[in-house]
């Protein structure tokens, strides 16, 4: 958090990185940090021991990918901890509430299709993005292989699994137009992100019927400030995350740990 | 819970290992859910490179109760020992 020789709190970028590349990384970086807070909190409540364990490695990863990305844009304590939800950047996908399993599944498998896509991408270019991308694709393939294998299970299991599952797809994609707007300093214009959306449709598309699904209909971008969150604006339950995960920062300021 | 997530063996071969060797159990609704949790359980640290999953009923164990006729090594007979030879050099994992 604060650096060790002056104890006092920085806010400047990471030399060498420039404003537009700090600003996607800050956009990459909150989403995985909000994703990871989100799989955390099914720590002790998972349906057995064996998918506790996925959910959290699956936090982790994210975490890991968190950190070497808000570092590039600050010092990765004070941009996770100190600020308001309007700074924030994330997907207002990642930030909704887990729900039952059902949700974080349809949740987790709408992200995991569109970051490892966008990941793959990035690792192809030469662009400041690319060493982490190279190393995060190879999670975010496993991250949407456990998605894929739970999404097969719960849409092809009981009526009920597949009535829950349905009803998670069907209620989270509204939230995923917005996976696919250029963001700042990433470097991806629009073509590429539409490609990366027919991508993803493709991708999606086929678990759903292997599934025995089929993508959800209506708009991608229906509700209220729907795809604002790369612009700090965010949905009901976020303010709540926030709390709990800035407490004991706010609480105990200029703590080490 | 016992009908629908079954216990599974897992047998994990390390990266310099020769052979599969029984690293644990764990409950999984299927195979290739077993072998997704048995990486994460079992392989995170880059322990293994390949797993073997096994349901657990499919393994016959041999019974404590018939250890002396199973196991005794008729130590009294050496001609069903093949000890009298030299191991030749060079020879590993004997």
């Amino acid at each position: 958090m604060n650096s060790p020789d002056t104890g006092i709190a920085t806010t400047t970028t990471t030399p060498g990185t420039d404003a537009s590349t700090a600003a996607a990384a800050l956009a990459l970086g909150d989403d995985a940090l909000i994703l990871s807070h989100r799989l955390g909190e099914w720590a002790g409540h998972a349906p057995v021991l064996e998918e506790e364990v996925a959910l959290a490695n699956i936090a982790l990863d994210l975490l890991g990918q968190a950190r070497v990305l808000l570092s590039m844009a600050g010092d990765e304590d004070e941009l996770a901890y100190l600020r308001e939800e309007r700074s924030f950047r994330n997907l207002q996908l990642v930030e909704q509430p887990n729900g039952d399993f059902a949700h974080t599944i349809a949740r987790q498998l709408y992200f995991s299709l569109h970051q490892h896509e966008l990941y793959g991408e990035l690792a192809a270019g030469d662009g400041p993005f690319a060493p982490l991308a190279a190393k995060a694709v190879k999670e975010t393939a496993y991250h949407r292989d456990h998605a894929e294998q739970w999404t097969l299970r719960l849409g092809d299991g009981t009526e009920e699994s597949r009535r829950r599952m349905r009803t998670a797809l069907d209620g989270l994609w509204k939230y995923t137009g917005e996976l696919f707007r250029p963001v700042e300093g990433l470097g991806l214009d629009q073509e590429t992100m539409t490609a990366l959306e027919t991508r993803w449709l493709a991708a999606l598309g086929g678990v759903l019927e292997r599934a025995g699904l089929t993508l959800p209909e209506g708009s991608r971008t229906g509700a209220w400030a729907a795809g604002a969150g790369r612009e700090g604006l965010h949905t009901e339950s976020f303010g709540r995350l926030l709390a709990e995960m800035q407490h004991l920062h706010r609480s105990h300021p200029g703590a080490s740990w | 819970m016992t009908r629908n997530w079954p216990l599974w063996e897992v047998f994990v071969r390390s990266r310099r290992g020769l052979s599969h060797t029984h690293a644990g159990s764990l409950h999984a609704p299927d195979a290739e859910m077993a072998l997704r949790n048995a990486r994460d359980l079992y392989t995170r640290r880059g322990e293994g490179i390949s797993i073997w999953v096994v349901p657990s009923t499919e393994i016959v164990a041999s019974s404590p109760d018939e250890r002396d006729p199973f196991f005794e090594p008729s130590a009294d007979k050496p001609y069903r020992h093949p000890t009298f030879y030299e191991i030749p050099e060079g020879v590993r994992h004997l």
